[in-house]
């Protein structure tokens, strides 16, 4: 058979269901491979960042790995966002590319480019693959290093010829990659001085990141908590990785995260980190974020510990295996953590999230609708765009089970939300999948709703409008003296809910409380791709936020004598 | 504070440039680099040698770990380890110099490699730390080109010398 039928057996081999893709001279012999057939479904997105944004958004709602497919060149330079998006989320995802034929690389041939060259930085390996004979191992290497250690994106750039090329196909049973030695288990000894320091604390708090969804540890985290009875924070990639619902979720440290969770996180004096990687939007200023505390970090990637916060302890491992064998390890004091419970559950009264209700709508409340619209179900995805509506997602919308809440929040791409959404909704046929937008992210991703019409993957999309950069415009409010510069979007251009119709979904403009709930009752129910553009307040601002390089508890929180304390 | 690693890589297209990539990512200046084959046809050497605070390095260890290419990451420990570095010089040498010039070149134990009617090609093996200091002292004489390998180590032949493994995985 030829190279390009061998990669659709590997793929098929991988039980690879869906792929995302769009095709191009350099990559035509695997769709013209694709048309003679295969069991892995093609959904053609409109512009490869989408198929890229797909790939990740169906990864992270199905934990699986993601499959993107593009051209050389432009096909393949237009992979670049979501590569990116995906090292810095840790999403398993193997993006295959057309390359121009052997004999013309290095020569600028039309729609060269040496995209194993460029994503070398943001890849977790890549492969230019040389000769026919090579692909099965090839491909088979990339799905295994996408998916074990820490997970991530792997290039596999093959030449027209390489595609063209007859072999006698086998898939190999296994790979051999001797310089990938992803940790199998924690060391014992690791995790009993864990586990040691966790019954030792008066005031321990588990910050959990996404690293937990990777590991497929949901349910090992939830027995740790529950057997120490340790309050847990969820990072923005962890949200959905512990009940929102349950007594011991402390909230979202964090910019944008409720005063109650970020004091919680930083006033204790051990805070285990599981699967998370002290971001700086979490930590805010570093001599200043959790001063008191002993650090316990769980996490599969060596390189993590003490990069940017010190380990006093630090236990390398698979999450799974090392969540249960530290709750096992684990001899919890009864009672100790009560106080601590209580203290928190203190803070949390003391600073609920607030807003000022009213006219116009607030953004706010298109959030608490939602909420109260799904709320008690266990089968509603969220994706997001990147921005205050992000944010007030993260806080308003409360998420229950693993997998509902997909965003980018390494690398903040604004567009992810569309685009994850048809992907989320390809790994989720049942679920009804929202994209929480923002006017601004809705208009770089907007084209592919065509892709959910068309592919028959609906999705809600509910643009919070406020006419704005809404996320650039606090900032330039609050620490650039209100001199806002080239933020206008406008609320009324384009019209929205007909740019829905045009794209053969639904649309609905709403401006009032009643609206709003009308018009989001009938898209979460329709099972059609929707657009509800909710035109609100443009003034609002997201609190509490606590600047970038102030300390974390520092926190900025609406006031509403005073519109911004700054 | 300066460090030497000596990196095993798989002999694979794109290894080099994925070590030297991630230094230049993460911020890291590489001082010198050496690459070249090992006893092994399909594993590569490269010597490398940073500048960085202990902290820094452990970092740098890990991260090249992370690298499916890299096999082995070793920090040769002063005193551990044998490095050493090949130097060409160019030095003007008009006739009434030359009998200076190489009578300092021997007691380094520098070689001639080429001789020409104005200068000296002489080539030199050496401690990096000779190496410099020949070059010190040949530059007043006018040093027209030099070029260096930069560094090369291996662990000492010695038993139970062992360069520190950098970064058992804890
Ligand atoms: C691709 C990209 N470009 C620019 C930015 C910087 N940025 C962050 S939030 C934001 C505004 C987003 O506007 P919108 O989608 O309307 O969301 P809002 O903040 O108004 O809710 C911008 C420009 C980004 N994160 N991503
Ligand atoms: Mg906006």
């Amino acid at each position: 058979m030829t190279g390009a039928d061998a990669i659709l057996r590997c793929l098929e081999a991988e039980e690879v269901e869906v792929m995302f893709g769009l095709p191009g001279g350099a990559i035509l012999p695997l769709y013209d491979a694709m048309a003679r057939g295969t069991t892995v479904r093609h959904v053609l997105a409109r512009h490869e960042q989408g198929a890229g944004h797909m790939a990740q958004g169906y990864a992270r709602a199905s934990g699986r790995v993601g499959v993107c497919i593009a051209t050389s060149g432009p096909g393949a330079t237009n992979l670049v966002t979501p590569i990116a998006d995906a090292w810095m989320d840790s999403t398993p995802l193997v993006a295959i590319t057309g390359q121009v034929r052997s004999t013309l690389i290095g020569t600028d041939a039309f729609q060269e480019c040496d995209i194993t060259g460029i994503t070398i930085p943001i890849v977790k390996h890549s492969w230019l693959v040389q000769d026919v004979r090579e692909l099965p191992e090839i491909l088979k290497a990339a799905f295994h290093v996408a998916r074990t250690g820490r997970c991530g994106p792997v290039l596999v750039d093959v030449p027209r010829d390489v595609q063209e090329a007859e072999l006698d196909f086998v898939f190999p049973d296994s790979v051999s990659l001797p310089g990938w030695k992803p940790p199998r288990r924690g060391h014992p000894r690791q995790i009993t001085a864990a586990a040691q320091a966790v019954a030792a604390a008066e005031r321990p708090i588990l910050y959990v990141g996404g690293g937990v969804l990777n590991a497929h540890a949901t349910d090992e985290l939830l027995a740790l908590a529950e057997h120490g009875r340790l309050p847990v924070v969820t990072t923005l990639m962890a949200k959905g990785a512990f009940p929102e619902s349950h007594e011991l979720h402390a909230g979202w440290p964090g910019m944008h995260g409720p005063k109650w969770s970020n004091w919680a996180l930083n006033k204790a004096d051990l805070v285990v980190a599981v699967g998370a990687r002290f971001d700086d939007r979490v930590t805010g200023k570093l001599s200043a974020f959790a001063p008191g505390a002993t650090v316990v970090h769980l996490d599969v990637d060596a390189a993590e510990i003490s990069k940017i916060r010190h380990a006093d302890v630090p236990v390398v491992g698979p999450l799974r295996p090392v969540l249960a064998e530290l709750t096992k390890a684990l001899e919890p004091v009864a009672g100790r953590t009560g106080p601590w419970l209580r203290q928190i559950a203190e803070w949390r009264e003391e600073y609920p999230l607030r807003y000022e209700e009213g006219e116009p709508l607030k953004p706010q409340r298109v959030l608490e609708t939602l909420q109260e619209l799904t709320a008690g179900r266990d089968d509603v995805v969220w994706t997001t765009g990147v921005g205050q509506h992000q944010m007030w997602a993260m806080q308003y919308l409360q998420c229950d089970v693993p997998r509902s809440f997909i965003t980018s929040g390494g690398l903040g791409t604004m567009g992810y939300g569309i685009p994850a959404a048809v992907g989320a909704k390809a790994a989720r046929p049942d679920a009804t999948v929202v994209c929480v937008d923002g006017d601004g992210c809705f208009q770089m991703t907007q084209q592919e709703l065509a892709t959910a019409v068309l592919e028959e993957l609906p999705i809600v999309v509910v643009i919070v409008n406020n006419g704005y950069l809404g996320m650039v415009r606090q900032w330039q409010d609050m620490f650039f003296e209100e001199r806002f510069s080239q933020i206008h979007l406008t609320q009324g251009l384009p019209d929205y809910a007909m740019l829905a119709r045009a794209y053969g979904g639904v649309g609905f403009t709403v401006e009032s409380d009643d609206e709003l709930r009308e018009a989001l009752r009938e898209a979460l129910a329709s099972g059609r791709t929707c657009v509800v553009d909710a035109r609100v307040d443009p003034r609002e601002h997201c609190f509490p936020m606590i600047p970038a390089g102030a300390a974390a508890v520092d926190t900025i929180e609406f006031d509403a004598s005073e519109r911004v304390v700054a | 504070m300066k460090h030497t690693l000596s990196v095993l890589v798989e002999n694979k297209p794109g290894a080099l440039m994925r070590v030297t990539s991630m230094f230049a990512r993460r911020g890291f200046n590489i001082d010198s680099l050496a690459v070249g084959p090992t006893e092994r046809h399909d594993v590569s050497r490269i010597t490398l040698r940073v500048d960085c605070a202990h902290t820094s390095l452990e970092q740098i260890e890990k991260q090249m770990h992370k690298l499916v290419n890299v096999l082995r990451v070793q920090e040769l420990a002063p005193g551990e380890s044998v490095e050493r570095e090949l130097a060409l010089l160019k030095v003007a040498a008009p006739a009434s110099k030359r009998a200076e010039l190489i009578s300092l070149a021997e007691a380094f134990g520098a070689r001639v490699a080429d001789l020409g009617p104005d200068s000296i090609v002489f080539e030199l093996t050496g401690t990096p730390e000779e190496i410099d200091s020949f070059e010190e002292l040949v530059r007043p004489h006018g040093l027209q080109e030099l070029g260096r390998t930069g560094r090369l180590g291996l662990g000492r032949a010695v038993r139970g010398s062992k360069s520190r493994p950098q970064h058992a995985l804890i």
